[in-house]
């Protein structure tokens, strides 16, 4: 495996309060990886000490292969870092704001001119390169931001908080357009967020980051196998009519099921707990004992199940 | 000038025509004349500047496109033009004076003569030295930092050290373009109304002159980008500069007078020795000011009569004749101040680098 990120016993100190709590994390090349966590968990902090931008009380950074700490400059020219809620020079227009950046990095104005307005083009904002950024909405904010970040050629990009404050058919745009990005240039992604649904839908793989500590990682499958157990399904089954053939009450049916943990019944619909994918079994059950189906649907668990988990887990620990 | 430019023009046309009758685009008079006027990338440089003077260039182009500076520079042009217009139109009479030592440092009465309608241009620097210096720094950094910018700036590959840098060099640069324009723009004009030259002692004189603009300017400037990293909001470092250059202009001798009276013994007052002690201790208290540091160099600058700042007793004075002094005497007065001067600059630029180095920049 090719590690891009490397951290080990990573530690962040306030006076007393500890922000990040020695951890460890690697992050491979080519992955898009998602830092999830409540505010105030220690995921800007974090991504700071990533950069080189503020030191770690304890504990190693490696960022392609650079200690960020000796070398800020040089993990800079690798890692193209987007702040949260980032702000541009409201009296220049977008392609003059891109191109500063660009000079910035030792290309030359007409070097940046051609890069600023290719980049400008693919995150969708050709139109409005001549426009002073003062005008840009939110959303346009945040493309042109993304289109700063790449401007320097990363091998990593680094995106706080990238979605916050975007509506929702901006958020799917916006993250489409990171993933198809990446994609295409072969980018490692790192981004820190707290809504976990859209995370959920374009990360390969996410930590779980609450007070300082990273409580689980993995891809969304493995977590939910790792909090849920045996209960990693649940099927909600709604059905009209009455059994034939004497089978027995629909509970009996579906508990016959293999891997059929516990039924309730609940204002007329079966909610079923499973440790596997039992849908296709119960549904040809069911039909088989003539009851008709109504609705039959498969719950997984997604990131808000494993996010609320670790909450409550979190609060009894203390 | 004009009519060149007009000339290429209409040439310009001319061969845009000639592209639309299909004629060989690539030819080097097009070329140059897309390189001059085009919207083209050919008009863009491709030699690559470093990090440090595109920062630079970028704050020179926010500075001198600010209304604020605009603002300043009208108000300083202007007091200059009315200083010089009561120099000019009394420089008659104070050259007719016999007993003035300075009869011969014409140019040096220009920019300190005052008839008492309007003040002469070295008073109106020293007094808006400090409003130029604030204004150009007050907001250096904590503006970047509420706009989001200044977290944006330190994730690219530079230094951090270049960000505070750059600010000051660049507005090091305007204030001295600006003074150095100014200043000789004065002699320019002096010179066309009196139609002498000045001599090169006084063309020296006033070119150190100008140098302690500059330096002056300069260490409120630092002030007041200490101020900026100091504060979050750019109204409350702007505050905070301004009340430390009234509180010097104005309250600052008023409570040396105060400590004056309130440690002098009137019993001892009689004996020549104490004044001159007390004297030295008020001088000494005084020139913690930075604009007494300033009007004392520069009037012992301009004005070459000057021969000591500190008090002279009678004994001292008898059977000197007044004569200007030597350029090296002058210097040599005022190279202490111009030594305090800068370092109390630096002094400001350490207090803003230090913590702006050690700060954590999180955004907005």
């Amino acid at each position: 495996m090719d590690e891009i990120i490397k951290l080990t016993g990573l530690t962040k100190k306030y006076g007393e309060f500890t922000a990040v709590d020695h951890l460890d994390l690697s992050i491979n090349k080519g992955e898009v990886f998602g830092l999830l966590g409540p505010n105030g968990a220690g995921k800007s902090t974090t991504i700071l000490m990533l950069l080189g931008l503020t030191e770690p009380t304890e504990g190693s950074v490696s960022v392609c292969g650079i200690d960020p700490i000796s070398r800020p400059v040089d993990v800079k020219k690798r890692v193209g870092y987007l702040p949260e809620d980032v702000g541009f020079y409201d009296r220049y227009t977008g392609l003059e704001n891109l191109m500063f950046t660009a000079q910035l990095n030792d290309m030359s104005k007409a070097e940046a001119y051609d890069k600023a307005t290719k980049l400008l083009e693919r995150v969708g904002l050709a139109e409005q390169a001549d426009k002073k950024t003062g005008v840009y909405s939110r959303g346009m904010r945040q493309r042109l931001g993304l289109a700063d970040v790449l401007i320097k050629d990363p091998e990593v990009i680094i995106l706080d908080e990238p979605i916050l404050g975007i509506d929702p058919y901006g958020v799917r745009e916006f993250l489409d357009l990171i993933i198809k990005l990446s994609k295409e240039e072969g980018l490692t992604v790192l981004f820190s967020s707290h809504h976990l649904y859209q995370v959920q839908q374009v990360c390969d793989r996410v930590g779980l980051f609450v007070s300082g500590k990273l409580l689980a990682e993995g891809n969304i499958n493995s977590l939910s196998q790792q909090l849920f157990g045996n209960n990693a399904y649940t099927v909600e089954l709604g059905i009209s009519g009455t059994t034939s053939n004497n089978k027995g009450t629909p509970e009996d049916i579906i508990k016959n099921i293999d891997g059929v943990i516990s039924v309730n019944s609940e204002k007329g619909k079966y909610l079923i707990e499973c440790s596997r994918d039992v849908t296709p079994e119960i549904s040809k059950e069911i039909i088989n004992s003539g009851l008709n189906i109504t609705s039959l649907n498969k719950k997984e668990y997604g990131l808000d199940d494993i996010y609320y988990h670790y909450f409550e887990g979190g609060t009894k620990n203390e | 000038m004009i009519f060149i430019i007009t000339i290429l023009r209409e040439e310009r046309k001319m061969s845009n025509t000639a592209k639309d009758i299909q004629l060989p685009t690539g030819n080097p008079v097009t070329r140059l004349l897309d390189k001059l006027f085009g919207k083209s990338t050919a008009t863009l440089s491709t030699k690559v500047t470093r990090p440090f003077w595109v920062l630079v260039e970028k704050e020179i182009s926010d500075q001198v496109r600010s209304w604020r500076f605009i603002i300043l520079l009208a108000i300083i042009a202007l007091t200059t033009m009315g200083s010089l217009y009561t120099a000019l139109t009394n420089i008659g009479d104070a050259l007719k004076s016999v007993t003035d030592p300075e009869k011969a440092y014409v140019f040096l009465k220009l920019f300190t003569y005052s008839d008492g309608t309007l003040p002469s241009f070295i008073v109106f620097v020293s007094f808006l030295g400090p409003l130029l210096g604030i204004g150009l720094g007050f907001d250096a950094v904590n503006s970047e930092q509420n706009n989001g910018t200044l977290s944006r700036l330190l994730a690219q590959p530079i230094h951090r050290d270049y960000i505070i840098n750059a600010k000051f060099i660049s507005s090091l640069i305007v204030i001295s373009f600006l003074f150095f324009a100014l200043g000789f723009l004065f002699l320019g004009i002096g010179m066309i109304a009196i139609g002498l030259i000045p001599t090169p002692e006084e063309f020296v004189r006033i070119v150190m002159f100008l140098f302690m603009n500059i330096i002056y300017v300069g260490f409120w400037l630092n002030l007041s980008i200490f101020l900026s990293v100091r504060f979050k909001q750019p109204a409350t470092s702007a505050l905070t500069g301004i009340s430390v250059w009234i509180f010097f202009s104005i309250f600052y001798s008023m409570i040396v007078n105060l400590i004056m009276k309130a440690i002098a013994s009137p019993a001892l007052l009689i004996n020549p020795a104490y004044q001159i002690y007390l004297e030295r201790i008020k001088l000494a208290l005084m020139r913690f000011a930075p604009n007494i540091l300033f009007s004392e160099a520069t009037s012992t600058l301009m004005i070459p009569s000057v021969r000591s700042l500190g008090p002279l007793t009678m004994e001292q004075l008898s059977g000197a004749i007044p004569g200007p002094l030597p350029l090296g005497q002058s210097l040599l007065l005022v190279w202490p101040h111009i030594t305090a001067l800068i370092a109390a600059s630096a002094v400001c630029f350490v207090l803003a680098y230090v913590p702006f180095m050690r700060r954590e920049v999180r955004s907005r």
